[in-house]
């Protein structure tokens, strides 16, 4: 299924952002940061936690603003969050007094419009995420990684030709998250999304990823982009081969200097 | 015999084996200690009064005036209790400007008002129906202020994600998840509206249960007065059911309700 007519390019603009804290002080999230993603690609950023990832990742859906800099999505700043922008968190974050295919539809529900295409849609959806036959099911009802594809059919119904995702295998266990990231890989195949992924697993990001940002602590800065040169389509195998450690290990070494330093 | 079956059983034969003993003790204690029938009557007396007041229509027409009284109040003070408490838990201003007052109403002891309720609206129905709404407010109030404030905030942001506007981020999200807390103060509230009527009438009334009791306190006929507690218990046993069902039907899917597999 298509997902959207083009995949849009995501322009991430000498972005800053500076807290402070209730003391005063002032604390540097993210400092210069400049990011093109291309019309389609994935991209991931990695990074130990407190080096502005997640920090990032609200500013380019809207949910807060930069303190300099600016994110253009298909060219149009991002100010507050938009359609063409889809997020899923952390946690599936699923309304639990709905059914699977009502979370699927709170979008188009808030927006007073559910007609049969929706309903057919989010069912087509479900059924890319291997979902089907658990429409009427309540979310207390699926596994984590189930509530997951969920949430990931949710932040696909509005049609975004930009998926944000805030390391959103995190809280599974290991084998499930395995098999997520190579479901996620067949769904990013099918949609042709642009995708922002934020993950603190090297391997997850070198398996999935056209590009791999590095992003070091205090203040939050792209320490490093490696370009991941594994002939797609990948799978687990590809764990195992050694282009993927070398990769792996690049990565490791920058993360290690930085937080060692 | 199937493991339900036998829970089953058990749940209802166990309950009727202690009310059997406790009614026994109960009979055989004011025999043999020779208690005086104006103190405590044998439970069978007990029993005739019921039957008497049942077929005479005597408990049906008071039980009418205490129930419109519970049901009135209880609905009158919740609903405003809900509002107050949404408004505070949504609004600053609203905060600010009313929170301190309603702690400051809610630590008046509530009996000590009820004389002014029956000065200011008379001795009917209306006095009653006031004074158990303002008995019933406070708990809903509260609740639906931690009720509204429990939500999640990945799911506030979720909502922003979709650009659900604050109208539709407080029906279709907050109210859901404030729910189970509304739900267990209907169910305190539902309680206290029973007290609330029963109190009022002690106050000053023309019927309804607890103007009966006074009635009978006044000519010693005990066995009467506690055929009307059985009737004031079932009536509260009732409409706590009521809720309950409510409760169930609304929050299927909180861990609450949802309880262990059979």
């Amino acid at each position: 299924m298509t997902t959207q007519s083009r995949a849009r390019d995501v322009r991430i603009l000498d972005l800053s952002k500076t807290f402070e804290t209730k003391s005063g002080e002032q604390i540097h999230a993210l400092k210069d940061v400049n990011l093109h993603i291309q019309p389609g690609e994935f991209v991931s950023v990695v990074g130990t936690s407190g080096c502005g990832k997640s920090t990032l990742m609200r500013i380019v859906c809207g949910l807060i603003s930069a303190t300099r800099g600016r994110v253009l999505v298909s060219g149009q700043p991002v100010e507050r969050p938009r359609d063409d922008v889809g997020v899923v968190f952390q946690n599936a974050v699923l309304l639990p007094w709905k059914t699977v295919k009502d979370n699927v539809l709170v979008p188009m529900d808030l927006r007073d419009r559910r007609r049969p295409e929706h309903e057919q849609r989010a069912e087509a959806l479900l059924a890319m995420t291997a979902l089907t036959g658990f429409e009427s099911k309540y979310p207390f009802e699926l596994s984590g990684g189930m509530r997951q594809r969920v949430s990931i059919c949710r932040a696909l119904m509005c049609q975004p030709s930009f998926l944000a995702l805030d390391e959103p295998f995190g809280a599974l266990d290991a084998m499930t998250r395995e098999a997520m990231n190579l479901e996620l890989m067949r769904i990013c195949g099918e949609t042709r999304a642009t995708v922002l992924f934020i993950t603190h697993s090297v391997p997850e990001a070198v398996l999935l990823s056209d590009r791999v940002v590095v992003m070091t602590p205090r203040p939050g800065r792209i320490a490093d982009v490696i370009d991941v040169r594994l002939p797609r389509p990948r799978t687990l195998k590809d764990y195992a081969s050694d282009l993927f450690n070398d990769y792996t290990t690049r990565i490791r070494e920058h993360l290690g200097a930085e937080t060692l330093a | 015999m199937r493991r339900w079956g036998r829970d089953a059983l058990l749940a209802v034969a166990l309950p009727s084996i202690t009310l059997v003993v406790l009614l026994a003790l109960w009979d055989w204690a004011v025999v043999h200690f020779n208690v005086p029938s104006t103190l405590l009557a044998r439970p069978g007396a007990v029993v005739s009064e019921l039957y008497y007041g049942v077929t005479s229509g005597l408990l049906a027409k008071h039980t009418m005036i205490t129930m419109q009284e519970v049901v009135y109040g209880f609905a009158v003070g919740s609903l405003a209790g809900f509002v107050l408490g949404a408004a505070v838990a949504e609004s600053t201003w609203t905060r600010l400007a009313l929170y301190p007052f309603l702690v400051a109403f809610q630590m008046i002891p509530k009996v000590a008002i009820a004389p002014l309720f029956i000065i200011w609206l008379g001795y009917g129905v209306t006095s009653k129906v006031a004074f158990t709404a303002s008995i019933t407010f406070f708990p809903v109030v509260i609740n639906t202020i931690v009720g509204l404030r429990s939500v999640d905030t990945e799911v506030l942001e979720m909502m922003r994600v979709f650009r659900a506007s604050r109208w539709q981020t407080f029906w279709q999200v907050k109210m859901h998840f404030a729910l189970p807390y509304l739900f267990a103060s209907l169910e305190v509230a539902m309680v206290l509206s029973v007290i609330g009527a029963v109190v009022a009438e002690f106050v000053g009334a023309t019927g309804g249960l607890g103007y009966l009791i006074l009635q009978q306190m006044h000519t010693l006929e005990t066995a009467r007065v506690f055929a009307v507690l059985v009737v004031l218990s079932l009536l509260g046993i009732v409409l706590s059911w009521v809720i309950r069902v409510a409760a169930r039907k609304a929050l299927f899917w909180h861990e609450s309700e949802r309880g262990t597999p059979s």
